[in-house]
């Protein structure tokens, strides 16, 4: 009965699958609950400045890789609703700039990468200090403010390292120059590693990041610098502060690459090609991830005063990374509905569980207030608010 | 400030005199007998100038001021609203500050009214629409280039001191740069080490810039119109935790010609035992602070600056030289900072002898700023550190 209910179910998704473009389906006639090992699947072309031959336009995906991706990205996704949740119970504070929509351009460019390749992004960045290995705990912890925060509490929402991950930067634009630098520390040190520069559509016009061009074409830097456009730069649209669009042809002498930012293969594929290319020695990349993100640029802005609701709704329904990934999974028989379900429930308890240890984690302690002002240096004294203070300040 | 606008309304009167007096001129007389003639005019209605503003002054402070509540962000949003109205020079421009009706709301509704041409939103490119507003000043007119938050500003810093401040000088006084910076300034809540830095210090550096730093609405009232008015380039630093905070205005206060002038401190509480000089958000603090002492018999005499260049040195010396003791306090870091200029300035000048005790200042703790909340709290100055080192200088 039950192989006969798998068969029949099995049969229907097949016959679903032409909803997704041009999915070729491996065809198999079984009786046992066992799934597709891997499928080919026809990605959106990219749109080319400067390359005669762009990233594939087909990405095989495994069983394996579905499911990593799938609960990567949905742990994000679940990690940035929680934090929103968390914030509108002023439980964190300060600044808060969540990811959720954006999830398919870090897990794509991390399924593309060596973990010992190099990230850095700006002030949006909890998705990618996840995807560069620091676990929900402790990114949600450092959201709180607690001592068991990645940073120990001291850095907040935009200031999460890891290693080879750079954070979490503040100020708009500035970790562009910062990423082409690390990009020079690998070809200085010649280790066939890259560094992912990431910025948004709101910082794509920057001095600074032409300057960083500029140097990393001129002495063939490693670097592959991606601008994240979600059509906003806080309140302000794309056409409102840009004369140019074309962030992936900005880079002017510099080859670049459009990717549908919200298809997790796309990116894939397109990292993996300007990963290819930078390792050759042929000098940067530009990218360009076409993505969307569904909350306000931070959580005091309620996102709807420059876009309209039914926007939101629309890419929500049409285009959520998520949901693609998962019907690309269930229409070829690479997961099941309660597989899917499974992940689901054991993310919800690894979010509960991180949520309950960043409340209740204790604050970290006052004499580390003073401590981290210099690296391997002798314990120093820093004044206090009056010159009768005298704190302590260790490396 | 009576004498300001009194002083307004008698130039007004001494103009419509004089214009009067060259329509009634006839051909016969001669040139010097009509300058003469002018002189006498003027000097008659300045003798009576200071008679009127007595009289004014009398009237205003007999008259009970309608106080209204104004926050400071509206005090700063209506301050622009009518030196924009007044002036067609005058234009805002700033990341959000048209659609989005600024970022932190204080030019709410400039855009709506004034539209596209005087309410500019740019993008996100500080060094570039800095150095266009001072351009923009070269050529004549009265820009106010908002800064995000001050932090940003390092962005473009070059625009401010190069271009800005030094090109008077520079062009021997051929080129003036009316231009006002303004923006958050110093720490808030929760924003971390790269979004609460206090910038005072490092403006009030440089010769050739007015800084400006307001407490209260009034403050932010008058001085961003005194900027605006100004013909200097004038770093006007606001404070995020002080925008919804309302205060009374009085009636002459909401006059949209009212004034503050640049460079003069305002004693906010009158004290005999020992003077706090501070600025923007701590000057609250330090009359937190007296209020607590004052029940232990301790009256401090509280020195809001308003202005940190020029500097009001007269203002605090003649505080200092009535109570002996001088406490500095400010959000920002010690070393080489406001409160450490003002201590010099005092050793250099003549209160120092009237000191019974070593100058001292309060200011956040020498550290970036941490984000979590009790590290955070511990790293600006509190009301129980002023109390405290108020008590230590009079060695209580």
């Amino acid at each position: 009965m039950q192989k006969m209910l798998t068969l029949i179910s099995n049969v229907y998704r097949l016959g679903n699958a032409s909803k997704n473009v041009g999915a070729r389906m491996v065809l198999s006639t079984r009786f046992f609950t066992d799934f597709t090992p891997q499928a080919s699947f026809d990605i959106k072309k990219c749109e080319l400045h400067r390359l005669e031959a762009g990233p594939s336009e087909t990405a095989v995906l495994t069983r394996e890789q579905g499911l990593q991706y799938y609960r990567t990205m949905q742990t994000m996704r679940r990690m940035e609703l929680k934090a929103d949740q968390l914030y509108k119970q002023k439980i964190i504070r300060g600044f808060c700039h969540l990811y959720d929509g954006q999830e398919a351009c870090a897990m794509g460019i991390e399924a593309g990468i060596n973990p010992t390749d190099h990230l850095i992004t700006a002030y949006r960045a909890h998705g990618y200090t996840f995807t560069r290995g620091v676990c929900v705990r402790e990114i949600m912890a450092e959201l709180t403010g607690r001592r068991g925060g990645v940073a120990k509490g001291k850095g907040g929402s935009m200031h999460m390292y890891a290693k080879h991950f750079y954070g979490g930067n503040g100020i708009v634009g500035a970790q562009v120059p910062l990423g082409a630098g690390v990009a020079l520390a690998c070809q200085y040190q010649g280790n066939n590693q890259v560094c992912v520069a990431l910025y948004g559509d709101g910082a794509a016009n920057q001095g600074q990041i032409f300057e960083s061009f500029n140097m990393a074409a001129l002495w063939k830097l490693p670097c592959i610098f991606i601008c994240e456009n979600n059509k906003f730069g806080m309140g302000t649209s794309v056409e409102r502060s840009s004369a140019s669009t074309d962030y992936f042809k900005r880079g002017d002498y510099i080859p670049g690459i459009k990717v549908d930012g919200m298809d997790v293969l796309c990116v894939r594929e397109a990292i993996k090609f300007a990963a290819d290319y930078c390792r050759a020695g042929k000098g940067p990349i530009v990218m360009e991830l076409e993505t969307y993100r569904y909350h306000g640029h931070s959580m005091s802005d309620p996102g709807v005063s420059y876009r309209s609701r039914e926007e939101i709704q629309e890419v929500r329904s049409k285009s959520d990374p998520i949901t693609m990934l998962k019907e690309r999974m269930l229409s070829n028989n690479m997961a099941s509905v309660e597989e899917i379900k499974e992940i689901d429930v054991d993310i919800r308890k690894v979010i509960e569980d991180a949520a309950q240890f960043a409340i209740s984690d204790p604050e970290p302690p006052l004499d580390e207030l003073c401590n981290h002002i210099f690296a391997n240096d002798l314990p120093m004294e820093v004044r206090g608010t009056n010159p009768w203070v005298k704190l302590k300040s260790v490396s | 400030m009576h004498f300001l606008v009194a002083n307004e309304i008698l130039y007004c009167i001494e103009d419509y005199c004089i214009k009067a007096f060259c329509k009634l001129r006839t051909s016969r007389s001669s040139l010097t007998e009509d300058r003469s003639k002018m002189a006498s005019i003027r000097c008659f209605l300045r003798s009576g100038k200071s008679a009127v503003s007595v009289v004014l002054r009398r009237e205003f402070s007999k008259t009970s001021p309608a106080a209204v509540q104004v926050n400071v962000r509206d005090a700063l949003n209506q301050a622009m609203d009518e030196e924009l109205e007044r002036d067609e020079k005058v234009f805002l421009l700033g990341e959000e500050v048209a659609q989005y009706d600024g970022a932190y709301k204080v030019s709410r509704g400039l855009w709506k009214k004034y539209g596209d041409k005087r309410i500019i939103d740019t993008p996100i490119t500080e060094m570039g629409f800095a150095g266009i507003a001072v351009g923009a000043a070269f050529a004549g007119l009265r820009p106010i280039c908002e800064f995000m938050t001050w932090n940003f500003s390092m962005q473009a810093i070059d625009q401010v001191i190069n271009s800005a401040a030094k090109t008077y000088y520079m062009s021997a006084g051929a080129q003036p740069v009316p231009i006002v910076f303004r923006g958050p300034n110093g720490s808030s809540a929760g924003v971390a080490a790269q979004h609460s830095q206090c910038f005072a210090a490092w403006y009030g550096h440089c010769p050739g810039l007015k800084v400006v730093s307001p407490w209260n609405s009034e403050d932010a009232r008058g001085l961003l119109k005194a900027a605006i008015r100004d013909n200097n380039p004038v770093v006007f630093l606001e404070n995020e935790l002080m925008y919804g905070v309302p205060f009374d205005l009085s009636e002459e206060v909401m006059h949209k010609d009212f004034v503050l002038p640049i460079g003069k401190a305002k004693v906010e509480r009158q004290g005999t035992h020992i003077t706090l000089v501070s600025h923007s958000r701590c000057v609250g603090f330090c009359l937190d602070a007296a209020a607590v002492l004052a029940k232990e018999g301790v009256e401090c005499e509280v020195v809001n600056l308003r202005t940190i260049r020029p500097l009001d040195v007269e203002t605090i010396e003649a505080s200092v030289m009535k109570t002996g003791h001088l406490v500095t306090v400010e959000g920002g870091w010690p070393q080489y900072g406001v409160g450490a200029e003002i201590c010099a300035r005092i050793m250099e000048g003549p209160a120092f002898n009237y000191l019974d005790a070593p100058a001292v200042r309060v200011t956040g703790v020498d550290i970036p700023m941490p984000y979590a909340k009790i590290l955070e709290d511990h790293s600006v100055p509190q009301i129980k550190d002023i109390i405290f080192t108020v008590k230590k200088v009079l060695n209580m």
